[in-house]
């Protein structure tokens, strides 16, 4: 029985990490939101096992919220603004997807060196969890570098936060309030960006942040 | 007498500190008209003053949630002051944008809601006795800045907004993963649940917490709380959103929410302290502190921008301030804090005249700067003394404690306090070329008056002043027992 709970466990944080793989390949808008749903399930069903595994009911609402909100409402929501806003064709990348890719598999590789060797005294479920966790948060990270589009970089920020809500349940006992404000924060960010990204369509006529580096500070 | 008042009350100091501007923020949302919505924000922001500086007489137990020591009370009569100061200056200078039409009546109800949000934000993350209590408070100063920093809806200050905003998120998100780190270290030791996140458990048994967990947490929270402070590999932001936002949440920004997130910091650095085998705290913040300093002094002779000017300015002050608490120690301590506190007074007074002085041009630009002492002698006048003070020339207070952090170096390190030393003099070097520039010489431009108000100028540099020449007794000694918690 434990390996077993141990090794769905490892297969839905590893999965999670493919998927952030996914996100980095995507070049098309709607694939993009497609992959960040299919990320946001993943999270969903994994936030679940640990709710299940730690008897901790709490963690089903984190679930539920991660559920409703990454994989179906925001999605949505930005599937609405790509069409309304005419941008679904091509995303450009940095440095091409292979380097991308490979920039990927070396920070996945870092966050297992660092993560498994800082905690070899925790528990295995939790050890390995924030491993994944941390390989998450640094992919989503490379991703906002890498992206130009404004809505590229919003994806690649809210797959970061999920890989905080991972290393979070994966945390056992770790306090609500935290969870539910990360799953708040997010909502309030997406407000935020929402607001931001009227304001640069009305201004701008694009959601290129290319456009906006234009206008960058010191003007002569 | 009126201590006995004060303990009898049916809610303690501690939560009207919190209360007042979360009620403010509400009732302000709500209000319309600038005359009574500025003052009602004047007079919120000094009850709140008020209530800070009961905490220095009451100071109650820590709970669960919220405590006051002799650390974080610093902070808090220090944010509240400088949030007064600047409720008042606001007031003038929102009226000059009315005016002119920069703001609308919606974007003033907006911005003073804010303002009182942004209040409450500091003082709870301050006041905050758990450190994921402390997390959600940064986020939601961070959160509330960059809506102000936006106001204005221009091409800057879009640009800027959404660029504080990427920088300050991805900042938030990796002090959140140090500070579940930090969850996990604790767990084992004090045991699942509430009392691992909360700060005096935490801090009573950092001993036995499981020091490479530690490191990694710190290493996580130091990147992360240092976005917000601007230190400078994760400075960008800074300079941008100083420059294209309101000049009071320039004020705001450099004066208190970076003291808040070095507050942060200061925490954890006294938790890593706190385990032998951790990893040593100071010698890397140190590092970054010398690092920013001597990158911010060199950007300042590129400057156009009178307010980015200013941006970097505080760059290379936090720099400092990090450097001090990273060497430690009593006297570097002590250093750091008075250095602080000097930083937070000076530059707000500074950003209070830019504010009036770029209303009066109409523009930020210092080439079209020229002749202030003699087109505008009171603001022309107030800026060399603002600058004379912020570049550390004597008698002023940043000279008395840059004196400090360079003795209390010199004594340990004397290489580093080489660096130290050539990063003031570039800094100062640089402040003084460019305010000889804009304070003499003959004035040309526009010639615009302004309704400014003058006390908050004055109020901060008199106390800059005073204290660069008599520090009082009861304070030095306050903050020298402050300096030997910080270790």
């Amino acid at each position: 029985m434990d390996r077993f709970v141990l090794d769905v466990a490892h297969m839905l944080a590893g999965g999670l990490v493919l998927v952030s793989f996914m996100l980095l390949y995507q070049d098309r808008m709607f694939g993009l939101l497609n992959a960040f749903s299919l990320h946001a399930v993943v999270l969903s069903l994994s936030v679940a096992w640990q709710a299940y595994v730690q008897g901790a009911p709490h963690l089903y609402v984190t679930a539920a919220i991660a559920l409703a909100l990454k994989a179906i409402i925001i999605p949505l929501a930005l599937h609405r603004l790509v069409v309304k806003l005419g941008i679904h064709r091509t995303i450009e990348t940095v440095g091409g997807i292979g380097l991308t890719m490979l920039a990927g598999i070396g920070l996945v590789a870092l966050s297992m060196v660092v993560m498994l060797r800082a905690t070899a005294a925790a528990d295995p479920l939790a050890r390995e969890d924030l491993a994944f966790a941390l390989a998450v948060v640094l992919l989503g990270l490379l991703m906002m570098v890498t992206r130009r589009n404004a809505v590229s970089q919003i994806i690649g920020f809210m797959s970061l936060e999920n890989g905080l809500i991972l290393a979070a349940t994966g945390a056992k006992g770790m306090p609500l309030v935290v969870e539910i404000s990360v799953a708040f924060s997010v909502l309030v960010a997406f407000i935020v960006i929402g607001v931001f990204l009227f304001r640069i369509r009305e201004r701008f006529d694009t959601v290129d942040v290319q456009a906006l580096d234009e206008f960058r500070g010191e003007r002569r | 007498m009126s201590l006995e008042l004060l303990r009898n009350l049916p809610f303690d100091n501690v939560t009207a500190v919190l209360v007042i501007p979360g009620v403010a923020a509400l009732l302000l949302a709500a209000l319309p008209g600038y005359r009574l919505t500025a003052f009602l924000n004047v007079a919120a922001t000094l009850a709140t003053l008020v209530a800070a500086l009961t905490l220095l007489l009451v100071r109650p137990e820590p709970g669960p949630y919220l405590i006051v020591d002799d650390l974080n009370i610093v902070f808090v009569v220090l944010g509240t002051f400088v949030g007064f100061t600047t409720s008042a200056f606001s007031a003038s200078y929102i009226g000059h944008e009315i005016e002119i039409g920069r703001l609308t009546p919606a974007n003033l109800r907006f911005y003073h809601a804010m303002y009182q949000a942004l209040m409450f934000a500091m003082n709870l993350a301050l006041l905050a006795n758990n450190i994921g209590l402390m997390w959600v408070a940064i986020e939601l100063a961070t959160l509330t800045t960059v809506l102000m920093v936006g106001i204005y809806r221009t091409h800057e200050a879009l640009e800027a907004a959404w660029k504080y905003f990427i920088l300050g998120s991805v900042g938030i998100a990796l002090a959140l993963f140090g500070t579940i780190l930090v969850y996990m270290a604790a767990r084992p030791v004090i045991g699942e649940g509430q009392d691992a996140m909360v700060w005096t458990a935490l801090i009573a048994r950092a001993k036995e917490f499981d020091a490479r967990l530690l490191t990694v947490a710190f290493i996580f929270l130091m990147l992360g709380y240092g976005t917000k402070v601007g230190l400078a590999p994760v400075h960008a932001w800074l300079p941008d959103a100083h420059a294209e936002g309101p000049t009071p949440i320039s004020a705001v920004l450099s004066g208190l929410l970076l003291n808040v997130a070095l507050y942060a910091l200061l925490r954890f650095k006294m938790l890593l302290a706190a385990n032998p085998d951790a990893i040593a705290p100071g010698p890397l913040m140190a590092t970054l502190g010398l690092v920013s300093l001597l990158f911010a002094s060199f950007m300042l002779y590129r400057r156009r921008d009178i307010k980015r000017m200013f941006a970097y300015s505080s760059i290379e002050h936090m720099g400092i301030i990090v450097f001090a608490f990273g060497m430690g120690g009593p006297l570097a301590n002590f250093a750091g804090l008075l250095h602080m506190t000097m930083h937070s007074l000076t530059k707000s007074a500074i950003f209070f005249t830019v504010g009036h002085i770029a209303q009066a041009k109409g523009t930020q630009k210092i080439a079209e700067i020229r002749g202030l002492t003699e087109s505008h002698p009171v603001l022309g006048w107030s800026l060399v003394v603002g600058v004379a003070a912020i570049a550390g020339f004597p008698p002023l207070g940043i000279f008395m404690s840059e004196f400090l952090v360079v003795t209390s170096t010199f004594a340990r390190e004397p290489l580093l306090a080489v660096l130290l030393v050539m990063g003031l003099l570039v800094a100062a070097g640089a402040l003084v070329l460019r305010v000889t520039d804009m304070a003499f010489g003959e004035p040309t431009g526009k010639m615009g008056l302004v309704e400014a108000s003058y006390l908050p100028i004055f109020a901060h540099l008199a106390l800059v002043l005073a204290s660069g020449i008599y520090l009082p007794g009861p304070l030095v000694a306050w903050f020298q027992n402050v300096a030997r918690l910080l270790g």
